[in-house]
């Protein structure tokens, strides 16, 4: 077997690679399906095997675990906007709607790879077995991010857009380069796309062939922009192709397609194959946060279509047709979610313990003279205030 | 002459701190077979490797990022922004992310990088070439800010910002990168946050760093001749800054001149001012006055020299410390009008 090259000489197999081989067949083993992949209909049947492409049909297991992971992962949404009316959330951004790709993007994953969030993925955090209360640590209007980020292989949540796509793609490399098998997968909103970082880190991916997974969830909106006014491109996916990166499109609101497509990129660019884009076509059912009003940007008629393509429906629907579950499965399913809201509510019900003192501690490994100086100044502020 | 430039300084430094230590890499735009613009990098793809020593896609913000990224897994990056206003396309990267990163994770990630920064001018470089950009870094809690402006303390600093834990703006003065000086390497001179005092006087401090630290020096022995003895203090570090070293010189001499070749305005130096007068009110003679570029953006090569900070403006504005109990003439007149 011989040793796949690394860094720049990887780059200049790829540049050699259309001279060799001709360009249009290069191009042609990156483009994505003309139509998104779906395993099932909006009504949860199972489709014909065009529409399916090579992708392989997850294990019922797997989808029965997505589908007691999304049925919670949509109660917790449901609870953290409902904590925002109590005040005991500073902001929380929704994403009921898009459960297929919050649960199966990281049910897709191995625990050893690493996840990169944006503000829009608490339900990924959870399902990554994040404790609820430490992964919405910052909405609650703490300074940091509330996980260990190296014990859950999980970074931050990223709020300014699309600036993780080079974190994923640096981080995937240097586990390449030290023999690792480890994949990451970043996770960008439509509007993210846009963003240079979002193409300078396909770039660079595709240069180096970083072991990377990119997930687009275009869910349609940024915040009020619809997705018409943020590209011309015929799909989101064909952004991966100018960069070599082998592209694809699914129905995000298909869970059973989205962790079948997301299984063969992860395992593809864990094969050495290089990255893999994926977008998956979604929907955000609510307003941005719930400080916004999307009635001032879209019709109710639109939302009401895409509620009728639900993908936790879809995939229940499904697996009580085959009898993989039964519908005492499905209320057991809806009793845990209700324990999980329950311990979600419990867990935020105090106040966070926040010391200011603490804001000047982790500025560096050791705090500047200056630093030092200032946290004593405010210190005995604090003391004049006790 | 003999000797070693700061250049070659440098280049030591990355090349010892490459062989002492298998996790640090070196990238960014022609750094690799070309050794860089300026043959920092010069020999280290060659001897070490494409996978140690590497060019990147001309993208800056990929490039910082990209290098948080390997940063969080466990390798030290060492990039080059090839000049100071090329590294803009990086600033949200290191403000946002490089600078927050431990901060946002509670200390849980560090991130050990260095983002290396030729800056300032005087070599002729057209637009976009001769940036002092220093003030942008210098404002951004968690990164960590020096300057060299001896060929020892190139060798030193760099290869203290590369074991450091946090992440180092390093900010090389290009005009220096061919000065000269007889040293013997591998040298390490003081730590982060301490000021060196580079010519000892008793009647004003000078207080300058990177490419003006000469001119402080030069203008310090041509004032030796009109009577005046001055002290030069070279920062080395402006974050951590060494409030301790700066305000004992001015408390010593009882004036102090800020030399720095940025822009005056919300710059380093208008901070240096203020933590002196801060620390110093009772032990001044003089305003704490300045000496710096104008708020102008960086002239063409052929009259760069009115902008950039001389000897003459140094001493001409030394004049201005009220030797007299005279008041300074320039700033009451403008209070007048």
């Amino acid at each position: 077997m011989t040793t796949r090259a690394t860094g720049p000489a990887a780059a200049r197999q790829v540049a050699s690679a259309p001279a060799a081989t001709g360009v249009d067949e290069v191009a042609g083993r990156l483009l994505p399906a003309g139509t998104p992949i779906q395993f099932l209909d909006d009504d949860g049947k199972p489709t014909a095997q065009a529409r399916r492409g090579s992708y392989h049909e997850p294990t019922t297991e797997l989808l029965v675990d997505a589908y007691r992971r999304m049925v919670i992962g949509r109660r917790f949404d449901a609870q953290a906007t409902a904590l925002t009316k109590q005040g005991r959330l500073a902001v929380y951004p929704s994403s009921h709607g898009q459960e297929a790709c919050q649960v199966g993007g990281v049910l897709a994953l191995r625990p050893t790879d690493w996840l990169f969030p944006t503000y829009r993925d608490s339900m990924a955090l959870i399902t990554r077995d994040i404790d609820p209360v430490e992964a919405l640590t910052l909405l609650r209007g703490d300074w940091h991010c509330g996980y260990d980020p190296k014990a859950h292989r999980t970074a931050p949540q990223y709020t300014p857009l699309a600036t993780q796509t080079p974190h994923a793609v640096g981080l995937a490399y240097a586990a390449k380069r030290r023999g690792e098998d480890t994949v990451a997968m970043v996770f960008v909103g439509d509007g993210g796309t846009s963003e240079g970082d979002f193409h300078e880190g396909l770039n660079f991916a595709a240069v180096y062939q970083a072991p990377v997974v990119f997930l687009i969830q275009n869910n349609r909106f940024a915040i009020s922009v619809p997705l018409s006014k943020q590209t011309a491109a015929p799909a989101l996916a064909y952004k991966g192709v100018g960069y070599g990166i082998r592209s694809e499109q699914v129905d995000g609101n298909d869970a059973m397609a989205v962790l079948a497509v997301l299984q063969h990129a992860i395992e593809s660019a864990r094969a050495g194959e290089g990255p893999f884009l994926v977008e998956a076509h979604t929907y955000r059912i609510e307003a941005h946060t719930n400080a916004d009003d999307a009635s001032r940007y879209r019709d109710a008629d639109e939302v009401a279509a895409w509620e009728r393509r639900d993908p936790i429906a879809r995939l229940e629907a499904y697996l009580l047709s085959t009898g993989a579950m039964t519908d005492e499965d499905v209320g057991g399913a809806r009793k845990q979610a209700e324990v999980f809201a329950g311990q979600v509510r419990d867990g935020l019900n105090p106040d966070p313990k926040v010391d200011p003192l603490e804001l000047f501690d982790h500025v560096y490994a050791e705090p500047t003279p200056q630093l030092r100086e200032q946290r004593g100044w405010l210190a005995e502020e604090l003391e004049g205030d006790a | 002459m003999p000797g070693l430039t700061m250049a070659q300084a440098l280049n030591a430094a990355l090349r010892d701190a490459m062989t002492d230590d298998e996790s640090v890499v070196i990238f960014g735009e022609d750094v690799g077979t070309l050794g860089g613009v300026f043959r920092i990098t010069d020999g280290l793809a060659r001897d070490f490797g494409e996978d140690r020593c590497f060019d990147t896609p001309l993208a800056e913000s990929g490039i910082v990022g990209f290098a948080l990224g390997m940063a969080m897994n466990g390798f030290k990056p060492v990039v080059e922004m090839q000049f100071d206003a090329f590294a803009y396309p990086a600033f949200e990267q290191l403000v946002s992310h490089v600078a927050k990163m431990r901060n946002r994770t509670r200390g849980a990630i560090n991130v050990p990088m260095v983002v290396r920064v030729p800056y300032a001018g005087g070599i002729g470089g057209v637009e976009h070439h001769s940036d002092s950009s220093e003030a942008y870094y210098a404002q951004t809690p968690g990164l960590k800010l020096v300057t060299p402006a001896t060929v020892e303390d190139a060798y030193s600093l760099l290869r203290e910002a590369i074991d450091d834990p946090d992440p180092v703006v390093f900010m090389e003065p290009k005009k220096l990168y061919w000065s000269k000086a007889e040293v013997s390497l591998p040298a390490r001179t003081e730590p982060f946050g301490r000021a060196a005092i580079r010519r000892s006087g008793t009647d004003a401090s000078l207080v300058a760093y990177g490419p003006t630290v000469p001119v402080a020096l030069e203008a310090a022995s041509v004032a030796e001749d009109e009577g005046w003895d001055l002290e030069v203090v070279d920062l080395r570090s402006i974050v951590p800054f060494d409030d301790d070293t700066v305000a004992a010189s001015v408390r010593k001499t009882g004036r102090c001149v800020v030399v720095s070749e940025a822009a005056g305005f919300a710059g380093v130096s208008a901070e240096i001012a203020a933590r002196v007068q801060e620390r110093c009110f009772h032990s001044l003679a003089a305003p704490v006055l300045r000496v710096t570029g104008w708020d102008i953006p960086y002239p063409p090569p052929i009259i760069e020299k009115h902008h950039l900070p001389g000897v003459d403006r140094v001493l001409d504005t030394v004049a201005r410390l009220q030797w007299d109990d005279e008041p300074d003439h320039r700033f009451l007149e403008a209070v007048r009008a």
